[in-house]
């Protein structure tokens, strides 16, 4: 906070369709200091809206395929508009690389100070950290249970059909899956696209 | 040989096909490489995954390492390009509102005077054209082309980066009235209902660069031999891929989900250059639509560069003799001529070659085999001479 009587509130742009992903940023970004942060959520006349704000910081997602919009905007350079910087292309500084590693990229008014672009992007890098790995975390979950499902569902076909117990289903599934070096998921995979197949 | 792992990434776009045939058809593999392929979401992504490292080599449009060889390309480092993996494949499109202003006057699909001259005389000012990216053969195969026929921006032309996949959206929503773009994303806008294609790109320049194989730099400098290997492995893509029989192989397999995600016979039809212009269901013929190999496609030639340099260096107003200098050095010609001697490649003798002389093809002097360029004329017959 200590900047904020020395200068002026920065205006920040936050380019970000996911909601959640969004608040958690513009909340980061609110507590280091002061600034007046926006958040844009669909794609529709971003160039004209970004035009309207007329923005200090610009923060988006490197997958975003708005990037190459905004690089557009950081092109043109009549003497009445400001020219943009992108933070990446500074190749002396580590954050930048850190920024691509994070997976958000930045887009800064030239001659803004370095020292007040500085502690945004280290925001935006641990926000941006800490939400590629709660999605990661989730989509792991995710395609867990959807594989207990297939097994489950494999395990019920095999004890209809062979007449067996479920741990002796489960046990057949095993070896079938170490017989072929194939995980026991794939197996079961199989055994419920086939019985779709055969029903 | 041991085996080298690379992350290689691309844009969902038809004239990917090189990159993707080494990896499925397995020319990759027979060089002992073990390629990733990582679709890009946009251009500046996959740009700075591979400034960064992340990727070590990427289908990228052909400005890109020009301008960031001569310092407008905001790259964090030099980018070389090994070979051009395609000439040509884009498509001029314009909203139906704007199509039917234009109706009647578009017979000859590959007249870019005719069709310019008409689009001139009874388009609205400022044109708002959309393109992929700031730095690409779309924006300067337009405005070479209107800017001939007296037209350019900002005051006649207003043009607007916009995602491919978002191509279709933005002209039927009316945000533009006009695009220049990569297939298949063209031929989508149509089957929307939203475009008439109204001209290829072939038909303003008979034989642009349209993408490289893009490295970084210093990574041809650290690791020549597995860049070789590369670069043979593209190569031989590129003459599978040029192959007719092969094209319904390429066009399944671009319509996986993991590349293009978009149906086989969209994508077909941009192989064949046989393009549906209309959500009527016409046809036109594009001949040299797109280029994976003949007339020396594949070769990276410093005039390709230099004559983009000089495109850019004109709209930026930067140092034109130090700008067209790191251009030409950008274009790798003696790497390629040096790695793919073993391969068996035709190679040209020369690194240079007037841009847009020939309007007929020709066999010139070849360093190995039997090199025939052409034709590549510029639709106004201007040559350009990289040495003026």
């Amino acid at each position: 906070m200590s900047d904020a009587s020395l200068f002026p509130a920065l205006k920040i742009v936050v380019v970000e369709r996911d909601r959640e992903r969004a608040l958690m940023i513009v909340d980061a970004l609110r507590d280091e200091a002061n600034h007046q942060v926006s958040v844009f959520g669909d794609d529709t006349g971003l160039a004209r809206r970004l035009a309207e704000i007329d923005p200090d910081v610009v923060l988006i997602d490197i997958e975003d395929p708005n990037r190459d919009v905004l690089e557009a905007l950081a092109v043109a350079s009549s003497p009445m508009e400001r020219t943009v910087a992108m933070f990446v292309d500074r190749s002396d500084d580590s954050s930048a690389i850190a920024a691509v590693e994070a997976g958000v990229s930045a887009y800064v008014v030239d001659g803004l100070q370095k020292q007040r672009i500085k502690p945004i992007l280290d925001v935006a890098i641990t926000r941006f950290h800490q939400f590629s790995r709660l999605r990661k975390e989730l989509t792991a979950t995710k395609a867990a249970l959807a594989e207990r499902k297939t097994i489950d569902r494999a395990k019920g076909l095999l004890m209809r059909a062979k007449g067996v117990p479920e741990d002796e289903a489960y046990a057949l599934l095993r070896k079938t899956a170490m017989d072929q070096g194939k995980k026991i998921a794939e197996v079961a995979d199989a055994i419920v696209t086939a019985a779709s197949l055969l029903r | 040989m041991t085996t080298a792992r690379l992350a290689c990434g691309f844009m969902p776009l038809a004239d990917c096909a090189p990159l993707v045939v080494a990896h499925e058809v397995g020319f990759a593999s027979s060089e002992g490489l073990d390629l990733t392929l990582h679709r890009a979401s946009s251009w500046s992504a996959l740009r700075d995954n591979l400034a960064a490292g992340r990727l070590a080599a990427a289908h990228m449009l052909a400005p890109v390492p020009v301008a960031a060889s001569i310092g407008i390309g905001r790259v964090a480092g030099r980018l070389d390009a090994l070979s051009v993996l395609s000439v040509n494949g884009n498509v001029i499109g314009v909203s139906t509102e704007l199509a039917a202003r234009l109706h009647g006057h578009l017979d000859d699909f590959m007249a870019a005077d005719t069709v310019g001259r008409r689009l001139v005389s009874c388009c609205r000012r400022p044109l708002r054209v959309g393109v992929p990216f700031p730095y690409s053969m779309h924006v300067e195969l337009l405005t070479y082309w209107l800017g001939a026929l007296g037209m350019s921006a900002p005051a006649d032309l207003e043009i607007q980066t916009v995602p491919p996949p978002r191509m279709a959206g933005a002209v039927g929503a009316g945000e533009i009235d006009m695009f220049i773009v990569g297939e298949p994303w063209g031929s989508i806008a149509v089957e929307a209902g939203a475009a008439e294609l109204i001209l290829p790109g072939a038909a303003i320049w008979q034989f642009a660069p349209e993408k490289v194989l893009a490295v970084r730099h210093d990574w041809v400098q650290a690791e020549p031999e597995i860049a070789a290997r590369l670069l043979r492995a593209v190569w031989r893509a590129g003459r599978w891929a040029a192959d007719p029989a092969n094209r319904m192989t390429i066009s399944e397999i671009l319509a996986r989900p993991q590349y293009l995600d978009v149906a086989a016979d969209t994508i077909d039809r941009a192989l064949a250059g046989r393009l549906m212009v209309n959500p009527q269901g016409e046809e036109r013929e594009a001949p040299r639509f797109l280029e994976f190999f003949d007339g020396a496609a594949t070769f990276p030639w410093r005039s390709q560069a230099t004559w983009i340099a000089e495109r850019l260096v004109g709209r930026v107003g930067i140092d034109r003799g130090t700008a067209l200098a790191r251009a030409r050095a950008c274009f790798r010609p003696e790497l390629y001529r040096a790695w793919l001697a073993s391969a068996g490649a035709d190679l040209p003798g020369a690194s240079e070659k007037l841009e847009g002389a020939l309007e007929e093809p020709r066999y010139v002097a070849a360093a190995a085999g039997q090199v025939c360029l052409g034709p590549d004329a510029f639709f106004d017959r201007r040559v350009f001479d990289p040495a003026v």
